[in-house]
């Protein structure tokens, strides 16, 4: 992946390129499923069990209405893939965004207040991380089941499950935030904007902020595979999107019953399209973390 | 060194009492026990002794603090769903869990660590750009996918390997192991190869990072500036300089594979405290989903708290620190 | 008498190949020759390509970096520049090394013993108790008490000078022909510096070494070196011995580096520099005169006074609230600054001369005693929000490092145009803009710099950016912590000239934190010697140069090396 595209002005090695346009190419399908998708997944209408289980279309017995053969009940895998992708890349990325909002936030009143609020806001943020992100959002997950019953319908799971992935992975925007503020706080121009006297707030949005947001850049990227993977885990433990408004990690739980019989495509096809996205997207966010900061290390 | 260790044990303590509390939570607020657990038919009369007996009339704090007694006991009520106590759940499910985490940590450090190394020494290599092609296909791949294609080409298409299950056990006293028998060995492959790939890569890329730093520092380009030769500056100085971290790292990865395995464990069907975790949450079965955490909540400390101390001892910086 | 020089080079060219596929030839046609018991300088300001030079002799050329052509003999033996060896050479044996910064050169996980004896083992195959023998002897030599216990610490728990002593000691190892030292004492002290330099020499006499000594330092050469190369983007410019060069300089860059070098033995009106600002920056300076300057509290007695000042440091404990060990930085302080007065704080690091800087700039808060702006307290128990807030304008202040000085996001217009905006000095943002252009005038810039990031500024003009910010609050007291020690000799006389010339023109005061004696005695008035968070002398520049009362003060005036007691001759 040396091979550079020109080289006077290195862009990115061919092999991100061709990775971020993947990315960027599954997104786009995804965001449009309802437009490019051959039937509706979700409109129990449009399919019919006489379809059920019917192979790839360049397998024996395939059928060319279903690219990707169907599922147990007649559904167009091809579409229940394309919507699936949808379903995941909404929770992914709005997980990201809600633990980016909040990381973010603590983080730079954390590095930048110190003393107390700091010490709090970073012992609760060692607790978090002491489990491991499956665990907490299956709790989260679990619990917001037991206790809103409401919360198993499925316009309100996505909100359920961005929360139960963003509980987990705030801390660890909070911690790179907290640890560039105080590094920038330490630097001379911080120093020199709080003797001109100007007021906390501003030197933390105006000055400190734009200093510190290429690291989380870098983290929100590799995140968002990091979320997607642990949307789809929840969903495939049974504690994610239903059936009836399937993710992939949903296609991949109904498909996994089939494994057994020999009925691989229901469960394979999904799986191989949640794993493209995200390792398009790992090899985005790992150059990314290459280029901006080589220091810049831990989980994705 | 001393007061790294208390200050480590208080943060041992803090993290018990939250998941303490979390657990009381659970157990009291999430659901009405007295539902849950009563008859159908039972009359009002029947609940409010039932309440009684479950002591829910009394104040929180008592409660808590009874409950917070109980599970320093290990006495951490019976499962709604059976009735029988968990902790002796929890015993039986126990081995299968760890047995399959030892396995994995041991395949995962055994992968990670040289291939880490490799990749760090020989950055131009085709072989590094090759495994670190792998390595993020690897990270991309969740557990349950990898699970389900392992068993799809060497159980279903190969019938080479079992695919369900631990295969037969043998009691060591209250421990059953799979290790003593063929169908147990054979049973272990496939679920301990699929919870240590993800961490093989992990490992991997913290070893080759660690490396890479730890090459470019003044002090290993001293060392080359001292004419040494480049194997003795790899092998013996830098390694034990990037292998630090890995120390913190592997730790944690044996709590990241314990949560792990409920994924794994529920592939492969393997009757392990992960399996108990999920069948507990979709029965809501709280007492079990309480405990699980509980106990999952105390080895995650205490191997924190292992991996500080092993650090303290590795690190000379910690060790000689008063001095 | 035919004695083999230790090192020479000939005609060495290295190079790296720039991105747009060009060349940056950073060391082009150098040849110099040490002869053993000579300390041969290589000089020059930052970018000359001086540690190229000893990168190139050591293997270190990071790639695609390359020695191009030239010749490299160690005691006459050709050393190959990509392997280190050579017919009869070894890196390490043959040629020992000195880096500039012992905290880092040392690997932390090992014991001295161990990084001590390694070297040995491999290139002299002692056994290791042969090697601990001969390591005892070195720890010895260069001076580190009780050698047996330390051989068994580790690099943490030896102070910098003791670590810079095992580093010379580990280079020493296997007597080598050469010592190459890359700046070995930039990041000591003054009083380390001297006791290293003196080890330095010793050793060069006694073993019959040759060492090459790259530094930027005059000084530091007028004191240790015998012969000297002057080098300018990769080139040497000029090559002598150290009295002729430094009482004769030929070449024009040599003698503009030594005018601008600032003199110990007296003060002198300006620095010499070679181009100084027009017209156009004279305008600008009355226009900044001109303007109405904060004049909030009393003027009549001194403009500041802090009165018995203390700061302790407390590291955190871990859990929220409790509290680690506790240091004491600044322990009972008190001076005055005059109206209109120059007045400098000097110290060697760990002093608290910073501490007592960022106490007045408001940055830090003390645990006692109070500092008082035109008689209102200002800091300290007394101190009031609101008289906190007054004094802020008035005391503005300028750092260290050019390149942190600045938010790398923000327009140098804009960086300009805050302080000026927050303190509504100008109606307007466009009166703001025009305010800006003129402060950039002022230090010494064009007004379009304003549009640009900071980034595309040298050190220098970053400097002259941040005393523009500091001037744009329209303070009375401007406090430079350090403000060139981060800049190259030249850039540093630009840059004091600058500060005076803008003292003149609006009667700023000015505190000055300086560990550089010489550019004390340069620009001011009256002087504070600290020494472990106390003030131990205060005086008139001159008398307290001509004749210090104080031990403390003597001493650190006698370990400065210095030029004159060469060039002045």
């Amino acid at each position: 992946m040396a091979i550079t595209l020109t080289s006077k002005r290195r862009l990115a090695p061919v092999g991100v390129l061709v990775a971020a346009g993947i990315a960027a190419l599954l997104i786009l399908s995804a965001a449009f499923a309802p437009q490019i998708a051959p039937s509706n997944p979700l409109d129990l209408a449009t399919f019919n069990l006489a379809d059920s289980e019917i192979p790839p279309m360049w397998a024996e017995g395939g059928d060319r209405r279903f690219l990707l053969g169907t599922d147990n009940q007649g559904r167009d895998m091809l579409s229940a893939i394309l919507y699936g992708a949808r379903v995941s890349i909404m929770i992914g990325g709005g997980a990201v965004l809600l633990a980016a909002v909040i990381g973010v936030s603590l983080g730079l009143i954390a590095g930048y207040l110190g003393g107390r609020t700091d010490a709090v806001i970073m012992r609760i943020g060692d607790v978090i991380l002491s489990f491991p992100t499956i665990l907490l959002a299956l709790l989260v997950a679990g619990l917001a089941r037991a206790v809103f019953p409401e919360a198993a319908n499925p316009r309100y799971v996505p909100f359920v499950l961005i929360s139960a992935i963003a509980i987990h992975e705030w801390v660890q925007y909070a911690r790179t935030v907290r640890a560039a503020t105080m590094v920038e706080s330490a630097r001379d121009y911080v120093k020199a904007a709080r003797v001109i006297g100007l007021p906390s707030t501003r030197i933390m949005f105006r000055h400190i902020l734009p200093n510190v947001m290429s690291p989380v850049l870098v983290i929100a990227t590799i995140n968002l595979a990091g979320a997607v993977l642990t949307e789809a885990t929840l969903s495939f433990l049974g504690v994610g999107m239903p059936p009836t408004y399937p993710s992939l990690g949903t296609l991949i739980r109904i498909g996994n019953e089939f494994v057994f019989s020999g009925i691989w495509w229901i469960a394979l096809f999904p799986a191989l399209a949640l794993v493209i996205l995200v390792l398009a997207v790992n090899v985005v966010g790992d150059w990314l973390r290459d280029r901006f900061n080589p220091k810049l290390r831990g989980r994705g | 060194m001393l007061r790294i260790l208390l200050s480590r044990l208080a943060q041992m303590l803090m993290v018990m009492a939250a998941v303490t509390a979390v657990a009381f939570v659970i157990f009291r607020y999430v659901g009405d026990p007295v539902l849950i657990m009563s008859r159908e038919d039972a009359t009002p009369a029947e609940k409010v002794a039932l309440r009684e007996q479950l002591g829910l009339d009394q104040t929180v704090v008592v409660q808590f603090a009874k409950f917070a007694g109980r599970v320093v006991t290990g006495d951490l009520g019976n499962s709604f769903r059976n009735q029988r106590p968990v902790s002796g759940l929890i015993a039986e499910r126990l081995p299968a869990t760890l047995e399959l985490v030892l396995v994995a940590t041991v395949l995962a450090l055994a992968l990670g660590i040289p291939l880490g190394v490799y990749c760090a020494l020989k950055p131009a290599s085709w072989l590094t750009r090759g495994i670190q092609t792998v390595s993020l296909i690897g990270i991309s791949t969740p557990t349950f996918v990898t699970g389900i294609v392992l068993i799809l080409i060497f159980s279903v298409w190969l019938k080479w390997l079992p695919s369900f299950g631990r295969g037969d056990v043998v009691k060591l006293g209250w421990w059953s192991t799979g290790f003593l028998t063929t169908s147990g060995l054979r049973s272990l492959v496939l679920p301990s190869v699929t919870l240590a790939l993800f961490q093989v890569t992990l490992i991997m890329r913290l070893v080759r990072a660690e490396m890479l730093d730890v090459l470019s520092s003044d002090y290993i380009r001293y060392a080359r500036a001292r004419g040494l030769p480049a194997g003795y500056i790899h092998r013996k100085l830098a390694l034990r300089n990037a292998l630090m971290p890995v120390i913190t790292v592997t730790g944690l990865q044996i709590g990241a594979l314990i949560a792990f395995a409920i994924v794994t464990e529920t592939v492969f069907q393997w009757p392990g405290m992960g399996l108990l975790f999920i069948q507990a949450a979709s029965f809501v079965d709280l007492p079990v989903m309480a405990a699980y955490l509980l106990f999952v909540g105390f080895i995650f400390v205490s191997l924190n708290m292992v991996v500080d101390v092993i650090y303290a001892l590795v690190d000379p910086r910690l060790r000689t620190r008063a001095a | 008498m035919n004695v083999v020089p230790a090192l020479a080079i000939e005609n060495l060219r290295v190079e790296y190949p720039r991105e747009d596929g060009g060349i940056l030839v950073a060391v082009d046609d150098v040849s110099l020759t040490i002869m053993p018991g000579e300390i041969h300088a290589v000089v020059g300001e930052s970018g000359a390509g001086k540690t190229t030079v000893a990168n190139a002799l050591i293997g270190l050329i990071e790639k695609p970096g390359r020695v191009a052509s030239g010749t490299m003999r160690i005691g006459g033996a050709i050393l190959d520049p990509v392997t280190g060896k050579g017919e009869g050479l070894q890196l390490g044996r043959d040629i020992g090394v000195i880096f500039q910064d012992p905290m880092t050169s040392l690997n932390p996980l090992f014991t001295i013993e161990s990084q001590l004896t390694e070297t040995m083992r491999f290139h002299l195959g002692l056994s290791a108790s042969e090697a601990r023998v001969q390591a005892l002897e070195l720890m010895h030599a260069v001076g580190i008490p009780e050698p047996e216990r330390r051989l068994k610490s580790y690099p943490h728990q030896l102070s910098g000078g003791q670590r810079q002593r095992v580093v010379i000691a580990a280079a020493l190892s296997c007597n080598p022909k050469l010592l190459v030292a890359d700046e070995p004492t930039t990041a000591l002290d003054v009083s380390i510096q001297a006791q290293i330099l003196a080890l330095i020499k010793d050793l060069t006499r006694t073993r019959g070494l040759g060492v090459m000594l790259v530094t930027h330092n005059m000084g530091v050469v007028a004191e240790t070196a015998n012969s000297l190369t002057v080098m300018v983007r990769g080139k040497a410019v000029e090559q002598g011995l150290v009295v002729d060069v430094l009482r004769n300089p030929q070449h024009a860059y040599t003698r503009g580096l030594l005018a601008a070098v600032p003199r110990f033995d007296r003060k002198l009106e300006r620095f010499a520099v070679m181009a100084e600002g027009g017209g156009k920056a004279e305008t600008a300076r009355k226009a900044i005169a001109g303007q109405k300057q904060s004049t909030k509290g009393n003027m009549a007695g001194p403009l500041l006074s802090v009165d018995n000042l203390v700061v302790d440091y407390t590291t955190r404990g871990w859990l929220p609230g409790s509290k680690g060990r506790t240091m004491r930085a600044v322990d009972g302080v008190s001076f005055e600054i005059r109206n209109g007065e120059t007045l400098g704080l000097v110290g060697e690091s760990g002093c608290g001369k910073t501490t007592v800087a960022s106490v007045i700039a408001g940055l830090v808060q003390p645990t006692s005693g109070r500092v008082l702006y035109g008689g209102e307290p200002i800091a300290g128990d007394t101190a009031t929000r609101g008289t906190r807030r007054a004094s802020r304008q008035a005391l503005q202040m300028i750092f260290q490092d050019p390149y942190a000085s600045l938010n790398p996001r923000m327009r140098v217009g804009s960086i300009l145009a805050e302080p000026i905006l927050f303190y509504k000095l100008a109606a307007n943002r466009a009166d703001a803009a025009e305010d800006a252009a003129i402060l950039l005038e002022a230090v010494g810039l064009d007004r379009e710099h304003a549009e640009r990031f900071p980034f595309a500024f040298s050190g220098g003009q970053r400097q002259r950016i941040s005393i523009a910010r500091a001037l744009g609050a329209r303070p009375r007291l401007l406090i430079c912590d350090e403000p060139t020690s981060s800049l190259d000799v030249s850039v540093q006389a630009q840059i004091l000239n600058l500060i005076k010339d803008l003292r003149d023109a609006t009667g700023l005061t000015l505190l000055l934190i300086s560990h550089d004696l010489a550019v004390v005695r340069q620009m001011c008035d009256r002087v504070a010697v600290m020494q472990t968070g106390r003030i131990v002398e205060m005086n008139d520049t001159e008398t307290l140069f001509d004749a210090p009362s104080h031990t403390y003060t003597r001493e650190l005036l006698s370990l400065v090396p210095r030029i004159d007691r060469i060039s002045a001759a």
